[in-house]
């Protein structure tokens, strides 16, 4: 009987210290049913990709509220891509202005979440986005 | 990575790919069909690591100290595997896996593994996941493997169960001696630490300890258990614990190590099977309802085992190829 | 008016209990379906009367400038002299927040206020690994004694008040900064201004630190003793709850844990060997201003009278200045929403009119844009606009304590008291606020209440308009102009370090790194090191790392 539930990293790059929301969105992920690793503060963008290679997450969540998801965000995806990791999907959030969420969706983000957003909707999305890779898969990884 | 095969996970195992180790892993969690299949290919390659589970009240330093011994394990050469299992939430499920954090300037070095386990809801499960675990971490080449639980309930003793040595952490403040027993953590000590030595009431837990453990061994012929104080956050006395470990294991070499993890792992097998059976019969075959009927009809409850012992001791299956044993005779 | 309609108004049936007739019809009438409760759900009543307020005027209220200061620690409050309006600024290059505190400066402001960026704030040189990508993003990169000379060029360092928020490596900023004096030619006990130097709530809610608690607590020890000393007009602390509110605290944690903090910096002074009346009025606090109005102006007059009854009869000061919080405020940063931003505005008004009826000392206020980016100056003008209106037109300035007596604010201010002092209780049993710290106590209280907030806002129970109520479609559509970093500020800093660590005298640099090694494993004061250290071109990340391989870097707790 194979029983899978979904793993998340969230992770927070950088120096910025405000983890009020990763926490939070850590919280209500495990509350929606799914496994989170969190890393804690001040992470670079190789301890993220290889805790994402480690814990074969399925999902990996960034917070910055620090300005710097311009430099950090791609470098994070850097890391992943090369360690092989591009099936994950990646997400995060913070204080990121609108024309730079567009930039970073195009870059690979598959959907960045701004200020005020429920973290049901987080939930419900990951949920969803999972739901189609796992049918597209045929359930076996 | 899509959907990998048994055979090419088990091929990238030993080429030391450690997204294959991941998935081996994550297959062992899910109960995935591939895995015993993979496994089958590196069993071969199985038993060549330490195992040292590690458990404790919450907030005993485990995840301080598990960071410790690796980095000490490292200073001596050895790779090292660490199994974080945290308990899933009963209400949703999931789970929150923040051991990492305490051992995250690990994270980076390539002789280092951590994976995060969730307790997931299963009837013994978690302690199969991880003997499973931890054997695609030994076949993966990894020498020592850590495993840290906190130590709550019987399902995080079967999860320690299966280590050579048991370090049971204690510290001053989260629970006393006395409490430590009573939770049972002293039976499945192969190795006692006192954390966090330089707070007040620590040099007491030690010497209660101490005396609880001589105690337990001048009743029977067991390895005196030694106890260590030190300080994780420090790192001092983490040399100490590292050679009462060495001790144990010296002491279990010369007691034939293969036999004595034979032995628990044929313990692990029993309380699977255990489990199993009595999911059967308790769930699928409807005894639950049969006994709630026959106490509602005023029978007594030693009566209603009595008869219910009796069907299953007539239909028990023999072991497969062992000849019928006339156990009828053996109860009478 | 006749004697009867004096009294107020009089039930019919002359026999019945008018409370109790009140009572029955509140019972009985049909309420909007609201929850009626503070912004940290403390619940609330209907009515406040005497019974919810029992007072001692004397005891518990007194006068302006005394004891026990719970209506304010000067006798002239703002009829003496309006509050410092000090808007927290900093991006960029030392260069460009020059020009933005010279901008704040004419427009009237009266204090500066200096935000730093990351690097600088963790302790990290502006060409560190580390810093890339976040030079000059949410603050100013500082990285040399240079860098605050060009921070402070022109601006009269003896006469201007500058209060620095940085902490983890606060005594090496300041150390810039008297450096910087020095060489503008002021003597040090000319300077004034505040540092904010505030480690425990670090560790508690904010994370920019830089060693462990205990090394860093002797840091702060080592700061108060040399300004007691040598810059006497300094504030050498700025204790503060903005963050642990920020970070979803309620308003009765952010008031204990603040104060209790306070307390373990006057326990770790006097351990040190300081006599609690040389550094205890150096110390200031800073709060939050969050959008409850009431709970908020209550929590103000607490933090007073409970500071005051703790210095004067548990630690035994003697010096009424001891015994006073002076106090900064800032506008609510999480009240702020990225829908409708100009709403922003309207909350960050209604929070600084809380401030001020509290009795603040300073103020910032938030600027509407502060959730897409930092604020630009169209936007920074209308926050300080928002303070001067207040100042100057709507006269609430010319009354003390003006919410004094009302039964509710009264009952309030007790009610925040009361659980401050049961939470200091419960720190004590926990082994004290370093130990809650350790085990993540403290940090787990607040991420507590973070989610019970965050789940009432999705409840609707407590609602946001534009969030959770009022929505637009277009709502979260950026129509500001932002305020963006380029990212030559990187590359250029980067630069100008090159460029200092080739002209210094390397071997007086190097010299003066080792005499802080060896102050770190003696009882020197670490801040006379770092003061000789700036003067000879040493970096900040150069002396942070010295502390860092004495004094080992801090490593978070488990808090989830």
């Amino acid at each position: 009987m194979s029983t899978r539930r979904i793993r998340v990293l969230i992770g927070k790059p950088g120096l910025d210290g405000h983890d009020r929301g990763a926490k939070i969105v850590a919280t209500a992920l495990r509350d929606a049913g799914m496994e989170v690793v969190y890393t804690g503060l001040h992470q670079t963008p190789e301890m993220i990709a290889e805790v994402a290679v480690q814990e074969d997450v399925d999902v990996v969540g960034l917070s910055i509220l620090s300005g710097a998801h311009l430099s950090l965000f791609p470098r994070v995806r850097k890391e992943l891509l090369a360690r092989d990791m591009g099936h994950v999907v990646l997400t995060g959030g913070g204080i990121i202005p609108a024309e730079d969420v567009a930039s970073l969706e195009q870059q690979g983000y598959a959907k960045l979440f701004g200020p005020g957003t429920r973290t049901e909707d987080i939930a419900t999305w990951i949920q969803a986005e999972m739901q189609r890779r796992w049918s597209d898969e045929g359930a076996a990884r | 990575m899509h959907a990998p095969t048994a055979e090419s996970l088990a091929e990238r195992l030993l080429r030391a790919d450690r997204a294959a180790l991941a998935r081996l892993i994550s297959w062992a969690e899910n109960g995935d069909a591939r895995f015993s299949a993979a496994l089958d290919r590196v069993y071969s390659r199985v038993g060549r690591a330490a195992r040292t589970g590690f458990t404790g009240p919450p907030g005993a330093g485990k995840s301080t100290l598990v960071n410790e011994v690796a980095k000490a394990y490292r200073g001596r050469g050895a790779t090292v595997g660490v199994l974080a299992v945290d308990p899933s939430s009963p209400f949703s499920g999931g789970a929150l896996l923040g051991d990492r954090i305490r051992m995250e300037e690990r994270t980076l070095d390539p002789g280092v593994f951590i994976r995060s386990m969730a307790s997931r809801e299963s009837h013994g499960g978690v302690a199969q996941a991880t003997v499973d675990a931890c054997d695609v971490m030994d076949a993966f080449g990894l020498a020592e493997i850590l495993i840290e639980t906190v130590g709550v309930g019987q399902a995080e003793y079967d999860v320690v169960a299966v280590a050579d040595t048991v370090v049971v952490v204690l510290c001053p403040g989260a629970g006393d001696g006395i409490q430590a027993m009573k939770a049972g953590l002293l039976e499945v000590a192969d190795v006692l630490v006192v954390n966090k030595s330089d707070l007040p009431g620590a040099d007491r837990l030690a010497r209660d300890l101490d005396e609880a453990v001589h105690v337990r061994f001048g009743r029977e012929q067991a390895f005196p258990v030694p106890v260590v104080s030190l300080c994780a956050s420090s790192g001092e006395g983490v040399a100490e614990l590292l050679e009462a470990v060495d001790g144990h294991r010296a002491w279990l070499a010369a007691r034939d190590l293969p036999a004595a993890r034979l032995a628990k792992r044929a313990e692990r097998v029993r309380k699977t099977v255990d489990a199993e059976v009595s999911l059967a019969l308790w769930g699928r075959r409807g005894w639950g309802a049969f006994v709630a009927a026959e106490l509602a009809a005023g029978l007594a409850p030693h009566r209603v085992a009595r008869e219910l012992g009796r069907r299953v001791s007539e239909t028990l299956p023999p072991a497969p190829g062992a000849p019928e044993s006339n156990f009828r005779g053996e109860r009478a | 008016m006749t004697k009867q309609a004096k009294r107020g108004p009089v039930s019919s049936t002359s026999s019945a209990d008018p409370r109790a007739l009140w009572e029955a019809e509140l019972a009985a009438a049909r309420l909007r379906g609201a929850e009626f409760s503070t912004v940290s759900q403390s619940p609330l009543q209907a009515l406040y009367g005497p019974a919810e307020a029992p007072l001692d005027y004397e005891r518990d209220l007194g006068y302006p400038g005394q004891f026990p200061f719970t209506r304010g620690v000067h006798p002239t409050m703002y009829r003496g002299r309006l509050w410092t309006m000090r808007q927290f600024a900093g991006f960029g290059s030392a260069q460009q927040t020059n020009e933005r505190f010279k901008y704040l400066l004419g427009l009237g402001q009266t204090g500066l206020s200096t935000a730093f960026d990351f690097p600088t704030l963790m302790g990290y040189d502006s060409d560190h690994a580390f810093a890339e990508g976040e030079v000059g993003q949410v603050g100013v990169a500082i990285s040399s004694l240079e860098d605050m000379q060009r921070l402070m060029d022109g601006i009269p360092m003896a006469e201007v008040s500058t209060s620095m928020t940085i902490n983890g490596p606060a005594p090496i900023l300041l150390a810039f900064y008297i450096a910087c004096g020095e060489r503008q030619g002021v003597d040090p006990r000319e300077l004034r201004g505040t540092v904010q130097n505030d480690i425990l709530k670090e560790f508690q809610a904010q994370h920019a630190w830089l060693v462990p608690p205990i090394p860093a607590l002797r840091m702060i020890t080592d700061v108060m003793g040399y300004c007691a000393e040598r810059v006497p007009q300094w504030n050498t602390i700025s204790i503060s709850g903005y963050h642990i509110r920020e970070a979803g605290s309620t308003a009765a944690q952010e008031l204990a844990f603040t104060l209790a903090n306070g307390m373990e910096y006057v326990r770790r002074g006097v351990a040190a060997g300081l006599n609690v009346d040389d550094f205890a009025p150096r110390l200031s606090f800073f709060f939050d201003s969050h959008i409850d109005f009431f709970e908020e102006i209550a929590k103000f007059r607490a933090a007073r009278r409970i500071w005051a009854r703790k210095l004067r009869d548990e630690f035994g000061a003697k010096d009424p200045r001891s015994w006073m919080v002076r106090f900064h405020t800032q506008t609510a940063g999480v009240t702020l929403t990225a829908q409708q931003p100009e709403n922003n505005i309207v909350r960050t008004a209604f929070e600084a009119l809380a401030a001020v009826l509290g009795g603040t000392q300073s103020l910032h206020t938030n600027s509407m844009d502060e959730t897409y980016a930092l604020p630009t100056e169209k936007a920074v003008k209308i926050a300080l606009r928002t303070q001067q209106l207040i100042a100057e037109e709507t006269e609430v300035a010319n009354v003390i304590d003006p919410l004094a007596g009302s039964y509710f604010v009264e009952a309030e201010t007790s009610r925040l008291e009361q659980e401050a002092l049961a939470t200091f209780a419960e720190i004590e049993r926990r082994g004290g606020v370093v130990a809650c710290i350790d085990s993540g106590w403290i940090q787990k209280e607040i991420h507590r209440s973070a989610v019970l907030y965050q789940r009432a806002v999705e409840l609707r129970r407590k609602k946001i308009v534009g969030v959770n109520c009022y929505e637009e479609p277009d709502g979260d559509a950026t129509p500001l102009e932002l305020h963006r970093i380029d990212a030559s500020v990187e590359t250029d800093q980067r630069a100008r370090l090159a460029d200092l660590r080739r002209r210094r005298d390397g071997a007086r640099a190097r010299r003066e790194l080792e005499a802080i090694r060896a102050a770190c494993r003696s009882r020197e004061n670490l801040l006379a090191r770092f003061v000789a250290a700036a003067h000879a071109d040493c970096t900040l990340g150069e002396i942070a790392d010295v502390l860092r391989q004495e004094f080992g870097i801090y490593k978070e707790p488990k808090i989830l």
